[in-house]
């Protein structure tokens, strides 16, 4: 067990809080920056997809998971950074200026989203993203001249000041980049007075408007930041699969990245990275299992579908708090060996409370 | 006449959504949680009607009913199983849960062999009549959609004004804590909920059925019915109806005098538009948060 003295204010607020931080992570960083050379190129693609997974998982999850404003449409956010890339890439644009504009119009079409959320909330707000998302894919889809329309674009490798990212290994270590630059942003973010706002909205709008947080505006920029974090990796997306078309972001994508950031764990940075592991790993296990299945239920084309319902029904049902709640729980248990107790994190059960009225 | 024509294939789309609405609105009433499931429950129907008609080699009367007691005792089932263990969390749980519910349907059905990949036609004894009528041409399923509609409403109206049932219901969702007070079982009228918008949500499937074919992906036209429910105000039950026919027509004009990609979007921008001009609905109940 881990005491933590604290002697200074400093502490409260600091990234790392003990040592063990610092060297687990300081180990994590080192196995993913020499990973190219310890996998295989197959599963290297599948490292910088749970990357660019997670850069969007860490945006909805600053949206949902911290300013508790769902979205049901943030695909269309991944959509528009992905065609902006495209657009801009093949014009000629380098990459940095390309992405900058990608996560631009993202976030300034997240504001425009965000304005009906000023005025709705719960399944309102769902409601308004859900239809948002898909006026912007049949935007996509119509608006040949830009977008190509239903038959795709196909998009140039990035160029990064005069050097062309034309494999694998650089462009991984490009995500890699970002990645890392997005979750010290979200964390700075989260320890500043702007991030203690988001969270205040979340756990009471009517606490957070009397201690004198403006909704509107915190609101708006919660919109805004996790849209442009979605525009950065639908960027990278595009540039990842090197081809995108406009059913790539309909409603499908934007509930796998909303089952992504609640299999994670909703409200912790680290559920957003858990989740976009899962995501990316579970049809890759599906595939492996399937041989061994009887062919009437390994070859089915639902199959997917319904392990992702059925692992989805189980963790809302049965580990709310995601795989790292579980994680949490694991910890705690072992850091108090003999002392942990089953109620420890109990789920507080209400009587049934009207949203209406409250 | 055309545009006579246009508002009357409008109007028996929009009683699909209206019906489908009406099962978000009857959930939503009763347990304040939102079922993503509803259209996949419709799709269940569809399909228990058709294994009914095909396999059994039920007659279609008793098909239907069949079918709508089964999916009655299916809602009540789920509503048991899943829903009561997270009822009071927030509800973004719940959301969640209805849409994996949603994916392990669709998944189950896509799974049975041969049958679930396919679409297949649903052998109604009022397929492919047309009536004419003074220059008009009706089909005789769209019809038959719009008077059932009708029927339902009125069965639902009268289950609700009159019934000792639907009058406790009306005060579960008024106030649930009070109504339990009052000794009324708030839990079993719950169950009773889901299972009366899963029977709703079957009728709706029989009805499309013979429209657009028995297929595992017909439960998405359920997204087009949230909308409705949106625009009639969540939580109401004419509102439900009145918003999918809204919903129908506009879609439904859209599809003639607009150009192509309007028709598939309608439904969406009518409910952004409503979004900001009037956030509760057309029938909303307005109000206001209390401290």
């Amino acid at each position: 067990m881990r005491f933590i003295f604290k002697t200074d204010y400093a502490q409260d607020i600091r990234l790392a809080k003990h040592g063990g931080h610092v060297f687990w992570y300081g180990a994590l960083m080192l196995v993913l920056l020499a990973a190219p050379w310890l996998i295989a190129e197959y599963w290297l693609a599948q490292l910088t997809f749970v990357l660019i997974y997670a850069i969007a998982g860490l945006g909805l999850m600053l949206l949902a998971g911290f300013t508790g404003l769902f979205s049901l449409g943030h695909a269309a956010f991944l959509g528009v950074g992905a065609y902006t890339q495209a657009v801009l890439t093949n014009a000629g644009w380098p990459f940095p200026i390309a992405l900058a504009c990608a996560a631009g119009l993202s976030a300034a079409v997240g504001v425009v989203v965000g304005l009906p959320a000023l005025r709705v909330k719960g399944i309102y707000l769902g409601m308004a993203t859900l239809s948002f998302g898909f006026i912007v894919e049949e935007v996509l889809a119509r608006w040949e001249s830009v977008t190509g329309g239903n038959a795709g674009v196909h998009i140039k490798q990035p160029v990064l000041f005069g050097w062309t990212l034309d494999s694998g290994d650089k462009f991984y270590f490009l995500c890699l980049l970002i990645t890392v630059l997005a979750t010290l942003g979200i964390l700075n973010l989260l320890r500043s007075p702007t991030g203690r706002a988001f969270v205040a909205i979340r756990d009471s709008e009517i606490s957070a408007q009397s201690m004198g947080i403006h909704l509107a505006r915190y609101k708006t920029l919660s919109f805004a930041v996790s849209a442009a974090l979605a525009g950065v990796a639908g960027a990278l997306y595009a540039h990842k699969l090197q081809f995108i078309s406009p059913d790539q972001f309909n409603i499908l994508q934007s509930i796998d990245l909303l089952l992504m950031i609640v299999i994670g764990g909703l409200g912790s940075v680290h559920g957003a990275f858990l989740g976009a592991i899962f995501l990316i790993s579970m049809p890759q296990i599906i595939a492996m299992v399937k041989d061994y299945l009887p062919a009437s239920i390994g070859q089915a084309p639902g199959l997917q579908g319904f392990v992702y319902g059925v692992v989805l029904v189980a963790f809302v049902l049965f580990e709310p708090q995601g795989l790292y709640g579980r994680w949490l729980k694991i910890r705690t248990y072992l850091q108090m060996f003999p002392f942990y107790r089953k109620g420890m994190f109990k789920r507080q059960k209400s009587f049934q409370k009207s949203d209406r009225l409250r | 006449m055309q545009l006579l024509q246009l508002v009357i294939s409008g109007i028996a789309q929009g009683c699909i959504y209206g019906l489908i609405a009406l099962g978000f609105v009857l959930i939503y009433k009763a347990t304040e949680t939102v079922s993503f499931a509803q259209g996949e429950l419709m799709m269940l129907g569809a399909f228990c009607g058709l294994a009914c008609m095909t396999m059994l080699g039920f007659p279609y009367w008793l098909s239907v009913l069949a079918t709508i007691a089964g999916m009655a005792a299916f809602g009540v089932l789920l509503e048991r199983i899943v829903i009561r263990p997270i009822l009071g969390q927030p509800a973004f749980s719940i959301v969640m849960l209805t849409i994996g519910i949603g994916y392990v349907t669709r998944g189950l059905i896509t799974m049975i062999p041969t049958i679930g990949t396919e679409t297949h036609a649903l052998p109604v004894p009022y397929k492919d009549q047309i009536w004419n009528l003074a220059g008009l041409v009706l089909n005789v399923e769209q019809m038959m959609v719009i008077a059932v509609t009708a029927v339902m409403c009125l069965l639902l109206y009268l289950l609700f004004r009159y019934s000792k049932l639907g009058i406790a219901m009306q005060a579960a969702s008024q106030n649930q804590l009070a109504a339990y007070y009052m000794g009324i079982p708030v839990k079993q009228l719950n169950g009773i909920a889901w299972g009366l918008a899963a029977a709703v949500a079957a009728v709706a499937g029989l009805l499309l059925a013979p429209i657009t074919f028995v297929h595992a992906n017909m439960g998405f036209i359920g997204l087009k019915a949230m909308p409705a429910a949106v625009v009639g105000g969540f939580g109401s039950l004419p509102g439900a109806i009145v918003g999918g026919l809204t919903i129908g027509i506009v879609e439904s004009l859209s599809g003639f005098y607009l150009p192509d990609g309007f028709k598939d979007t309608a439904a969406y921008v009518v409910v952004l538009i409503m979004l900001v001009v009037k956030p509760n609905g057309l029938f909303g109940e307005k109000l206001s948060k209390k401290v």
